[in-house]
């Protein structure tokens, strides 16, 4: 490290969850660096502080959704989250993600995040064989543009850790499995439309969403669950409306 | 689907009401605007049909609208599921029926009962 990586001597207080659902926050001096985000901070501490500091990562450059945690009581990726954004009085405080159990110090357990994937549908169903033709898909039908608009999720759990709804009700589905069952309801290729439907209309399913927006609030891909939510319970509705479900 | 059936029964009380409520709410500031006492109103209501149904239609709407908006919050904030939160959900709407049809009964009976 040279000079000029460093914005001063200065450091900052970074306390972080160590240990499983029991637990406590330990605080390490971390030094300040010049375009710091919150997962140096966290590497920093396991390199040089605490060599058995657990946490998740991967890519680091926002694409694999590893890495959320709660940075200062909110979900957020940490690799793009820089320090001087969310430092308050010079303190951060890190925890693992919310609404989800707890393995070690920053790392949650997804199990039950991806379970809801699968039952909400989540899997493309395939409509032909890789004999057929490749089928050709305009980008400028309604059903299309809807689903273009919500099929960039990375999977990183923010949404799920910041929806009050899955704070409340165990079998509620969350944001990211239904935003993705919306875009496959939404995929002319897909061949599992009704039975998606019928998953998702289920108790637990989208009719349980209050419409709260904490997803959309904090999706870091600027995504908007609510409004594929909203979507399925229209679908849904008319479904049940003309007797298909 | 009995979750999504509550939930459009929900939804269609809801739209029902909404021109009920209108009524009800301009109903109100008449009768507050206009000074008209509780012998005044009650002697237009009694024995009419008209305000028997519209109120009664009322109370059936939002006793229904209502107890299912309780079950959904029983099943988020309390451990209740299954049959249980039916039960507590038709003796509730069973319940705001039964007070509501009183009322109704007691401000539309031929005769009146308050006058």
């Amino acid at each position: 490290m040279t000079s000029a990586d460093t914005i001063s001597s200065e450091t900052i207080d970074v306390s972080v969850w160590r240990g499983g659902a029991e637990g406590r926050y330990e605080t390490f001096a971390v030094p300040l660096r010049q375009n710091q985000t919150i997962l140096d901070v966290v590497t920093w501490i396991q390199r040089n502080a605490d060599p058995t500091l657990s946490y998740r990562f991967a890519c680091r450059v926002g694409m694999c959704g590893s890495c959320a945690m709660t940075v200062n009581g909110r979900p957020r990726w940490t690799c793009r989250t820089h320090v001087s954004k969310v430092v308050e009085n010079g303190k951060v405080e890190l925890g693992p993600l919310a609404n989800l159990p707890v393995i070690k110090d920053l790392a949650a357990d997804m199990t039950s995040f991806f379970e809801k994937w699968q039952k909400a549908d989540g899997a493309f169903v395939p409509s032909k064989t890789r004999h057929d033709p490749i089928e050709e898909i305009l980008p400028n039908t309604p059903a299309r543009i809807e689903a273009s608009a919500a099929i960039e999720c990375i999977n990183c759990g923010i949404c799920f850790a910041a929806c009050d709804t899955v704070r409340w009700q165990d079998e509620y589905l969350g944001p990211a499995a239904l935003n993705r069952a919306w875009t496959l309801v939404n995929d002319e290729r897909d061949a599992g439309k009704s039975d998606r439907l019928r998953a998702v209309a289920a108790a637990g399913g989208c009719h349980a969403c209050h419409s709260h927006q904490s997803c959309e609030q904090h999706c870091p891909q600027k995504l908007n669950p609510t409004a594929s939510i909203a979507g399925l319970k229209r679908l849904t509705m008319h479904a049940y409306l003309r007797g298909d479900l | 689907m009995w979750d999504l059936r509550l939930y459009v029964i929900q939804r269609a009380t809801a739209m029902l009401m909404v021109p009920l409520i209108l009524a009800h709410l301009v109903i109100i500031f008449y009768a507050t605007q206009t000074g008209i006492s509780a012998e005044g109103i009650l002697s237009r209501t009694a024995g009419s049909l008209g305000w028997a149904v519209f109120y009664g239609v009322f109370v059936v709407l939002a006793a229904v609208h209502g107890a299912i908006g309780v079950r959904t919050v029983l099943r988020e904030w309390s451990p209740l599921r299954g049959g249980l939160l039916d039960a507590i959900m038709f003796i509730f709407a069973a319940l705001l029926i039964g007070l509501g049809a009183r009322a109704v009964v007691a401000v539309t009976m031929p005769g009146g009962l308050g006058t």
